[in-house]
Formats: C-alpha cells, sequence, structure tokens
C-alpha cells in the first residue's frame, strides 16, 4: 500500500486507484496486416519488469482518469507521475 | 546409501537424542557441467529434477536456488490441493498431480502430511450456483470425484459456517472434492530434495542466477553467483520471476507478478476439519494441524516483486471470513506474508519449450501451484527429458497465446483469483 499523487487530484491512496498494466503498448495501427505472432506479443506478451516500469494507472474512485507512472516493482518507489501523451522521464 | 525413516529409525535416534540423525541432503560445490539445470529449488523445481533422475535416468543434473529450498513461494502458500477445474485440460493435468499425491509420502518415505479432508466451494449468488453445478458435472465426467450440496448439506460438512439467509452473500449452496485436502507445504519440498539428492542430483542453495548464455538459438549454460556453469538444457521454474530469468535470456513471457497475500491465527483447538473456499466473497480457510486458521487473501492488482500487499486486501478477505464464520470474531492473526505469483493471462500454467533450444518454462502457476507440485515436476521432467511435452500438458505450452487456444479457467476454476 502506498501513496500516488495523481496529476489532477493531489497525493491519495493507492486504494483509490486501479493499475492498468504496462505502458506504451500502441495499438497496431494496421490491424488487419498483423500477423499472429505479432497480434501475441501486442496481446499477451509483457515486459514485466523487476526495477522501474512504466505503467499506467487510472483514478477509479477520484477523478477518473488515466495518467502514466514510473514505478520501481522491486520496492514499489514511485519515481515519476506523467499525464499520457506525455513521453516517460528518461531518468 | 540413505537411512530409510521408520518408526525403528525414530526410536534408535531416540536413544541418542536426535543428534545423529543422518543429512538428508548433501551441500555440494556446482560442477562445471550438467545434463540439464532447474532454476529454482521450490517444490516444482525439485519435483522436477526428481523425476529426471527417477523416470528418465538422468541422474548428471542440479537444481539451483537463490535462496534456501522450499525458501520461496512453497513455504507461503495455503498448501490447498484440489483437482476440480473445468475445463478437460485443466482437469488432467492437476487430477494426474493428485494421483501422485495420494501416494507421495510412500513413494518418497517422506510424511508430507496430505490430508484428504475435502475442499468446499461455496456459491452465494445464482451464477455461482450454476458455474458450480456446471462445474460439479464437467469434473465427473471427467472422472472427478465432486457433488453439489445444497444450503443445508453445506451447513451439515461443515457447521460452523453462517448459513442463515440474511448475510450479505447467503450461502446457497457448494461443491464438494473430498479426495482433495491439505499437505505440509515444507515437506513437500524436503522430501523431493531427499529423494533427488539420494539419486545423485546436486542441490545448490544460496546461488543465484545472473545470466544465461547462448549461442543462436541453443542454450549453452548459466552464469551464477557460484560461477559459470555448463549444459544444454535449462528448466526454468522461478515462480513469481520467471519473467526475470526469461528476459536474461531474451524472451518474453505472458506473465505479470504480482503480490498475493496470506496470513495465520493464533493456534486454537480443532474447530474446521476441511477447506472452505469463498470465490464470490474471496475468502478461503483451513485449519493446520498445529491448529492455526490458514486463511488467504486475493492478489493485488498492480505488478510488483516486493513481497507486500495491500492492507484492504486483508481487510476485504477478513470481512468476508467473519460474516461466514461469525465464531472466529476474536481470533488474533499472528502472521501476515505476501509472495509473489506469475499470473498469465488464462489463469493457466505454462510448462512448456521455448524458441530457444534447450531452454523449457514452468511457469504462470498464479496464485495456485501449489496443488499441482507432483504432477508439475512429473510432465516437466517428461517435457525436458524428450524434448517434447506429454500429452497431459501439450496444452499448456507458449504457443496456446499466438494460436489462441487458451485453457480459459480464470472465472471458472473455482479459485480464489
Amino acid at each position: 500500500m502506498f501513496l500516488i499523487n495523481c496529476p489532477y487530484c493531489g497525493e491519495r491512496d493507492q486504494q483509490e486507484f486501479k493499475a492498468g498494466g504496462e505502458a506504451h503498448i500502441e495499438r497496431p495501427k494496421q490491424p488487419t496486416e498483423l500477423s499472429d505472432d505479432e497480434w501475441a506479443e501486442y496481446l499477451f506478451m509483457r515486459k514485466n519488469i523487476k526495477g522501474v516500469q512504466f505503467e499506467r494507472w487510472n483514478h477509479a474512485h477520484g477523478c477518473r482518469k488515466w495518467f502514466n507512472m514510473a514505478r520501481d516493482t522491486s520496492n514499489d518507489e514511485i519515481k515519476a507521475i506523467y499525464k499520457m501523451g506525455e513521453k516517460p522521464p528518461t531518468q | 546409501m540413505r537411512n530409510k525413516y521408520s518408526i525403528f529409525s525414530l526410536f534408535k535416534n531416540a536413544l541418542s537424542y536426535h543428534e545423529n540423525w543422518q543429512r538428508a541432503w548433501k551441500d555440494p560445490v556446482p560442477k562445471k557441467e550438467y545434463d540439464a539445470v532447474i532454476i529454482g529449488g521450490g517444490g516444482h523445481g525439485l519435483a522436477t529434477a526428481y523425476y529426471l533422475a527417477k523416470k528418465h535416468n538422468m541422474q548428471n543434473i542440479a537444481v539451483l536456488e537463490k535462496g534456501w529450498i522450499g525458501g520461496g513461494n512453497t513455504g507461503r502458500n495455503t498448501t490447498i490441493i484440489r483437482s476440480n477445474y473445468l475445463w478437460d485440460a485443466s482437469a488432467g493435468l492437476y487430477d494426474h498431480a493428485l494421483k501422485i499425491w495420494e501416494g507421495l509420502s510412500q513413494e518418497l518415505n517422506y510424511n508430507v502430511m496430505f490430508s484428504q479432508r475435502g475442499v468446499m466451494n461455496l456459491a452465494h449468488n445464482l451464477q455461482d450456483v450454476r458455474d458450480l453445478k456446471r462445474r460439479t458435472h464437467a469434473n465427473r465426467l471427467n472422472g472427478i470425484d465432486a457433488v453439489y450440496l445444497n444450503t443445508e448439506e453445506v451447513k451439515k460438512f461443515c457447521p460452523i459456517i453462517n448459513t442463515s439467509q440474511d448475510i450479505r452473500y447467503p450461502v446457497l449452496g457448494g461443491t464438494l472434492q473430498r479426495r482433495a485436502g491439505t499437505a505440509r507445504h515444507d515437506a513437500v519440498a524436503w522430501g523431493y530434495a531427499r529423494g533427488a539428492d539420494e539419486m545423485g542430483v546436486d542441490i545448490i542453495q544460496n546461488c543465484e542466477v545472473k545470466g544465461i548464455k547462448r549461442s543462436g538459438d541453443t542454450v549453452e549454460g548459466i552464469e551464477t553467483t557460484k560461477g559459470f556453469i555448463k549444459t544444454k538444457k535449462i528448466g526454468v521454474v522461478a515462480a513469481g520471476h520467471s519473467s526475470v530469468v526469461a528476459n536474461m535470456a531474451g524472451l518474453k513471457l505472458p506473465l505479470e507478478s504480482k503480490p498475493l497475500q496470506a496470513l495465520v491465527s493464533e493456534p486454537v483447538k480443532p474447530i474446521i476439519d476441511t477447506v472452505v473456499m469463498s470465490n464470490a466473497v474471496h475468502a478461503y480457510v483451513s485449519q493446520s494441524d498445529k491448529g492455526e486458521l490458514v486463511i488467504g487473501a486475493g492478489t493485488d492488482d498492480y505488478i510488483s516483486y516486493s513481497q507486500k500487499g495491500s492492507h484492504q486486501i486483508v481487510e476485504g478477505t477478513l470481512n468476508a471470513i467473519l460474516e461466514l464464520y461469525p465464531i472466529f470474531s476474536r481470533m488474533r492473526m499472528l502472521r501476515q506474508w505476501g509472495g509473489i505469483v506469475d499470473i498469465c493471462p488464462d489463469a493457466s500454467p505454462i510448462l512448456s519449450k521455448t524458441s530457444i533450444k534447450g531452454l523449457y518454462f514452468n511457469c504462470g502457476w498464479g496464485t495456485g501451484g501449489f496443488k499441482a507440485t507432483p504432477g508439475s515436476g512429473d510432465l516437466f521432467a517428461h517435457t525436458i527429458a524428450n524434448d517434447e511435452p506429454h500429452k497431459l500438458n501439450a496444452a499448456f505450452n507458449l504457443n496456446r497465446f499466438v494460436s489462441g487456444d487458451l485453457v480459459d479457467e480464470h472465472g471458472a476454476a473455482a479459485v480464489a483469483h
């Protein structure tokens, strides 16, 4: 359990949020031309990183807005929070 | 030759104050090369090594464990064993394991305390009733014992359950698998370790895997904290850390690692002589031989390797436990912990070859791998030895995520996910 600084509402308890998994997985631009392997990669394969991971979160019991987070999954420490559409931090 | 455990050896060792028991397994220095190396010294990994040596005559093998054997999720689970899964593929897999459980203590000459006390799954709404009845029928068609119980029969089988109809989620019925039950989880790891060690398997503890060396699409060996080990076959059984090991080999898996929590109470006299699970309210409970209530909570929804879960998950589970068992209201919880479980999109495991020759994965057991330990080891050993899956684990290949032939047990497994 940890606190999350929602970019729209400020710091709130984690239980108000819903985790949305790995971020920056782009929906294929031309789905009709995708092979089965490419579909599997898009739908199922995940980095599942132990360390700093970029992921999506939703303030489900708050403003209901989506945003991105860089979080160290080995100790749940949040490194950065940034809005949808923004590029992930490099550091 | 290893001494056999028996009433006589117990008596003999009692005479010397139990100070002269033989070591159950050695503490070897890793050799330069093995025919096969298993990464992960939990129940599944040790069982794999045991069956590789016993059934496939591969004795020049090693099990690498970064901590101590059985110190990972083998020691963190809630020890429930059952095989009442919906789909044919799952039923085959889990019942294969259950059949091995039934003779495991004798086979290993090690008391794994397998207790067929039954597992009851409760229904709390009409959809639960329909699902559980359907599953009962499916189980019977697959030769798995299952009965459907109405509310009165549930009450009769486990009298401490609150079956009054005025609670938030009243008990409308349930299923019972009488052959299901529990076992002592540490003993399973220790028994398999002792058995494997006796056949010549090197069990190497405190040895962390740092990298997997491959040449092209073939594995060559493993970089470890105890040096490089050459091998042509690597079986990865690393549970929550499967993706981390896969990453070393340049592979991506369809897994997400999440915290799963459990807790035990102070020990009390026998009060519940079965296992009761309830998917809808997310609560399950059994009682250990020590007398502790063993309670399983759910997973958090975010990826984490921190071995810490959220407080509200435990709170939700305990709310449900208290409503179903008002008699527990003054129990004190003694310990609470979290383990990291690797969950597949279809909530079924992966026992499979990979695109890299000589690299095999046994993972994705998610929240319910303990029950499958002996079967998983047996089938994974078959897969590694023959470079082909056994027919019982053929459906659990990695390619199912490409072909779409998933084994969707998410809602169907009656497991508390």
